[in-house]
Protein backbone atom coordinates (compact mmCIF):
# COMPACT_ATOMS: atom_id res chain seq x y z
CA UNK A 1 0.00 0.00 0.00
CA UNK A 2 1.53 3.65 -0.99
CA UNK A 3 -0.49 6.35 0.92
CA UNK A 4 0.56 9.74 -0.11
CA UNK A 5 -0.82 13.69 1.37
CA UNK A 6 -0.43 16.91 1.58
CA UNK A 7 -1.80 18.30 4.54
CA UNK A 8 -2.48 21.96 6.10
CA UNK A 9 -3.22 20.18 10.18
CA UNK A 10 -0.16 18.52 12.11
CA UNK A 11 1.51 14.95 11.28
CA UNK A 12 0.51 12.63 13.66
CA UNK A 13 3.58 10.16 14.13
CA UNK A 14 1.86 7.11 16.10
CA UNK A 15 -1.15 7.54 13.46
CA UNK A 16 1.30 6.90 10.44
CA UNK A 17 3.09 4.48 12.37
CA UNK A 18 0.14 2.38 12.70
CA UNK A 19 -1.21 2.59 9.32
CA UNK A 20 1.65 1.69 7.58
CA UNK A 21 3.25 -1.20 10.18
CA UNK A 22 1.79 -4.75 9.66
CA UNK A 23 1.91 -8.01 10.99
CA UNK A 24 4.63 -9.32 8.42
CA UNK A 25 6.50 -6.34 9.18
CA UNK A 26 9.89 -7.03 11.50
CA UNK A 27 10.27 -3.14 10.90
CA UNK A 28 8.98 0.02 10.21
CA UNK A 29 11.51 2.71 9.60
CA UNK A 30 10.15 6.38 10.32
CA UNK A 31 11.71 9.47 9.13
CA UNK A 32 10.20 12.47 10.67
CA UNK A 33 11.49 15.67 9.46
CA UNK A 34 10.67 19.02 11.87
CA UNK A 35 11.47 22.85 11.86
CA UNK A 36 14.63 23.72 13.54
CA UNK A 37 14.79 26.94 15.55
CA UNK A 38 18.01 28.34 13.73
CA UNK A 39 19.73 28.51 10.13
CA UNK A 40 22.66 29.98 9.00
CA UNK A 41 22.94 31.56 11.78
CA UNK A 42 19.73 32.78 12.32
CA UNK A 43 16.51 32.42 14.37
CA UNK A 44 14.06 30.74 12.30
CA UNK A 45 10.27 31.55 13.70
CA UNK A 46 8.69 29.15 11.47
CA UNK A 47 8.57 27.79 7.92
CA UNK A 48 5.46 28.54 5.42
CA UNK A 49 5.33 25.63 2.73
CA UNK A 50 4.23 26.28 -1.19
CA UNK A 51 2.98 23.06 -2.98
CA UNK A 52 2.01 22.71 -6.42
CA UNK A 53 -0.32 19.86 -4.90
CA UNK A 54 -1.61 18.09 -8.14
CA UNK A 55 1.93 17.89 -9.24
CA UNK A 56 3.54 17.39 -5.74
CA UNK A 57 1.13 14.59 -5.31
CA UNK A 58 2.16 12.68 -8.46
CA UNK A 59 5.58 13.44 -8.01
CA UNK A 60 5.69 11.68 -4.35
CA UNK A 61 3.47 8.63 -5.60
CA UNK A 62 6.41 7.89 -8.54
CA UNK A 63 8.89 8.21 -5.94
CA UNK A 64 7.34 5.50 -3.88
CA UNK A 65 6.42 3.33 -6.94
CA UNK A 66 9.89 3.63 -7.34
CA UNK A 67 11.32 2.43 -3.34
CA UNK A 68 8.90 -0.16 -4.00
CA UNK A 69 10.29 -1.54 -6.95
CA UNK A 70 13.77 -1.30 -5.91
CA UNK A 71 13.74 -2.59 -1.90
CA UNK A 72 11.15 -5.46 -0.73
CA UNK A 73 8.72 -2.95 1.39
CA UNK A 74 5.55 -3.55 2.59
CA UNK A 75 3.56 0.08 2.99
CA UNK A 76 4.53 3.50 2.03
CA UNK A 77 3.63 6.52 3.90
CA UNK A 78 4.61 9.64 2.49
CA UNK A 79 2.73 12.99 4.40
CA UNK A 80 3.90 16.23 4.00
CA UNK A 81 2.35 19.72 5.31
CA UNK A 82 1.73 22.79 3.53
CA UNK A 83 1.79 26.41 4.85
CA UNK A 84 2.72 27.57 8.00
CA UNK A 85 4.91 25.08 10.19
CA UNK A 86 5.89 25.84 13.59
CA UNK A 87 9.36 25.47 15.03
CA UNK A 88 9.57 22.06 16.31
CA UNK A 89 6.29 21.15 14.74
CA UNK A 90 6.95 18.01 11.93
CA UNK A 91 6.91 19.08 8.58
CA UNK A 92 7.22 15.79 6.57
CA UNK A 93 7.12 12.22 7.80
CA UNK A 94 8.40 8.87 5.30
CA UNK A 95 7.22 5.72 6.93
CA UNK A 96 8.26 2.31 5.20
CA UNK A 97 7.64 -1.25 6.31
CA UNK A 98 9.48 -4.68 5.42
CA UNK A 99 10.12 -7.89 6.46
CA UNK A 100 13.95 -6.60 6.50
CA UNK A 101 15.11 -3.46 8.13
CA UNK A 102 17.83 -2.75 5.63
CA UNK A 103 14.71 -2.44 2.87
CA UNK A 104 13.09 -0.53 4.80
CA UNK A 105 15.95 1.92 5.79
CA UNK A 106 17.12 2.09 2.12
CA UNK A 107 13.74 3.05 0.41
CA UNK A 108 13.21 5.24 3.26
CA UNK A 109 16.65 7.15 2.59
CA UNK A 110 16.09 7.17 -1.54
CA UNK A 111 12.55 8.47 -1.06
CA UNK A 112 13.23 11.54 1.52
CA UNK A 113 15.90 12.78 -0.68
CA UNK A 114 14.08 12.16 -4.13
CA UNK A 115 11.10 14.24 -2.32
CA UNK A 116 13.66 17.12 -1.97
CA UNK A 117 14.78 17.51 -5.13
CA UNK A 118 11.89 16.68 -7.34
CA UNK A 119 8.67 17.23 -5.29
CA UNK A 120 7.05 20.56 -6.42
CA UNK A 121 7.37 21.83 -2.68
CA UNK A 122 9.45 24.98 -1.66
CA UNK A 123 9.59 26.71 2.01
CA UNK A 124 9.79 29.85 2.67
CA UNK A 125 11.64 30.69 6.03
CA UNK A 126 10.85 33.31 8.13
CA UNK A 127 12.95 34.87 10.56
CA UNK A 128 13.15 37.72 13.01
CA UNK A 129 13.55 41.02 10.28
CA UNK A 130 12.45 39.29 7.08
CA UNK A 131 11.72 35.95 4.93
CA UNK A 132 13.38 34.11 2.49
CA UNK A 133 12.45 31.22 0.04
CA UNK A 134 15.11 28.41 0.97
CA UNK A 135 17.16 26.97 -2.08
CA UNK A 136 17.25 23.48 -2.39
CA UNK A 137 20.23 21.90 -0.91
CA UNK A 138 21.47 18.49 -0.27
CA UNK B 1 -3.50 30.93 -24.83
CA UNK B 2 -2.18 29.09 -21.89
CA UNK B 3 -2.55 29.21 -18.29
CA UNK B 4 1.02 29.75 -16.67
CA UNK B 5 1.77 29.17 -12.84
CA UNK B 6 4.18 30.38 -10.64
CA UNK B 7 5.48 29.43 -7.49
CA UNK B 8 7.86 29.90 -4.52
CA UNK B 9 9.83 32.50 -5.47
CA UNK B 10 8.81 32.52 -9.02
CA UNK B 11 5.70 34.33 -7.89
CA UNK B 12 7.49 36.67 -5.48
CA UNK B 13 9.72 37.81 -7.99
CA UNK B 14 6.68 38.60 -10.69
CA UNK B 15 4.45 39.54 -7.95
CA UNK B 16 2.36 37.10 -10.02
CA UNK B 17 0.30 33.70 -9.47
CA UNK B 18 -1.68 32.56 -12.70
CA UNK B 19 -1.13 34.41 -15.92
CA UNK B 20 -2.58 33.79 -19.26
CA UNK B 21 0.23 33.77 -22.33
CA UNK B 22 -0.13 33.84 -26.16
CA UNK B 23 1.16 30.98 -27.54
CA UNK B 24 2.59 31.88 -30.68
CA UNK B 25 0.83 29.64 -33.68
CA UNK B 26 -0.51 27.40 -30.86
CA UNK B 27 2.71 25.45 -30.32
CA UNK B 28 6.04 26.34 -29.07
CA UNK B 29 9.10 24.56 -27.45
CA UNK B 30 9.82 24.74 -23.75
CA UNK B 31 12.97 26.53 -24.73
CA UNK B 32 10.98 29.26 -26.60
CA UNK B 33 8.77 29.26 -23.70
CA UNK B 34 11.08 30.13 -21.64
CA UNK B 35 12.68 33.07 -23.60
CA UNK B 36 8.73 34.86 -23.83
CA UNK B 37 8.64 34.15 -20.27
CA UNK B 38 12.27 36.04 -19.61
CA UNK B 39 11.30 38.65 -21.96
CA UNK B 40 7.88 39.11 -20.14
CA UNK B 41 9.41 38.48 -16.47
CA UNK B 42 13.37 39.80 -16.76
CA UNK B 43 13.11 39.16 -13.08
CA UNK B 44 13.21 35.58 -13.74
CA UNK B 45 16.80 35.59 -15.32
CA UNK B 46 18.03 35.92 -11.42
CA UNK B 47 16.71 32.19 -10.52
CA UNK B 48 18.78 29.72 -11.45
CA UNK B 49 17.69 26.29 -12.80
CA UNK B 50 14.34 27.10 -13.52
CA UNK B 51 12.56 24.05 -14.50
CA UNK B 52 8.95 24.07 -16.92
CA UNK B 53 5.94 21.56 -16.20
CA UNK B 54 3.58 21.04 -18.77
CA UNK B 55 -0.01 19.76 -17.10
CA UNK B 56 2.19 18.52 -13.97
CA UNK B 57 4.94 16.60 -15.97
CA UNK B 58 8.28 18.05 -16.27
CA UNK B 59 8.75 19.12 -19.42
CA UNK B 60 12.53 19.23 -21.50
CA UNK B 61 13.72 21.92 -23.89
CA UNK B 62 12.56 20.39 -27.14
CA UNK B 63 9.34 19.19 -25.40
CA UNK B 64 6.28 21.38 -27.36
CA UNK B 65 3.82 23.45 -24.85
CA UNK B 66 -0.13 23.67 -26.77
CA UNK B 67 -2.49 26.20 -26.48
CA UNK B 68 -4.70 24.97 -23.31
CA UNK B 69 -1.89 23.43 -21.59
CA UNK B 70 -1.67 24.32 -18.18
CA UNK B 71 2.28 25.61 -17.50
CA UNK B 72 4.59 25.53 -14.34
CA UNK B 73 7.19 27.62 -13.89
CA UNK B 74 9.34 25.10 -11.55
CA UNK B 75 12.37 26.85 -8.99
CA UNK B 76 14.23 25.08 -6.94
CA UNK B 77 12.24 22.59 -4.90
CA UNK B 78 12.80 21.63 -1.12
CA UNK B 79 10.39 20.33 0.48
CA UNK B 80 11.37 18.12 3.51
Amino acid sequence: MIDIKITKTSLDINKIYQSTRTNQSGCTNLFVGTVRDNNLGRDVKYLDFETYEKMALKEMQKIAETAQAKWKVINITVHHREGKVEVGEVAVIVAVSARHRDHAINATHYIIDTLKFTVPIWKKEVFDGGEEWVSAHP
Amino acid sequence: MAKVLFFGITKDLTKTSTENIEIPNDKTSVSELKDILLQQYPELSKVPDLMIAINTNYAKDDDVARSGDEIAIIPPTNGG
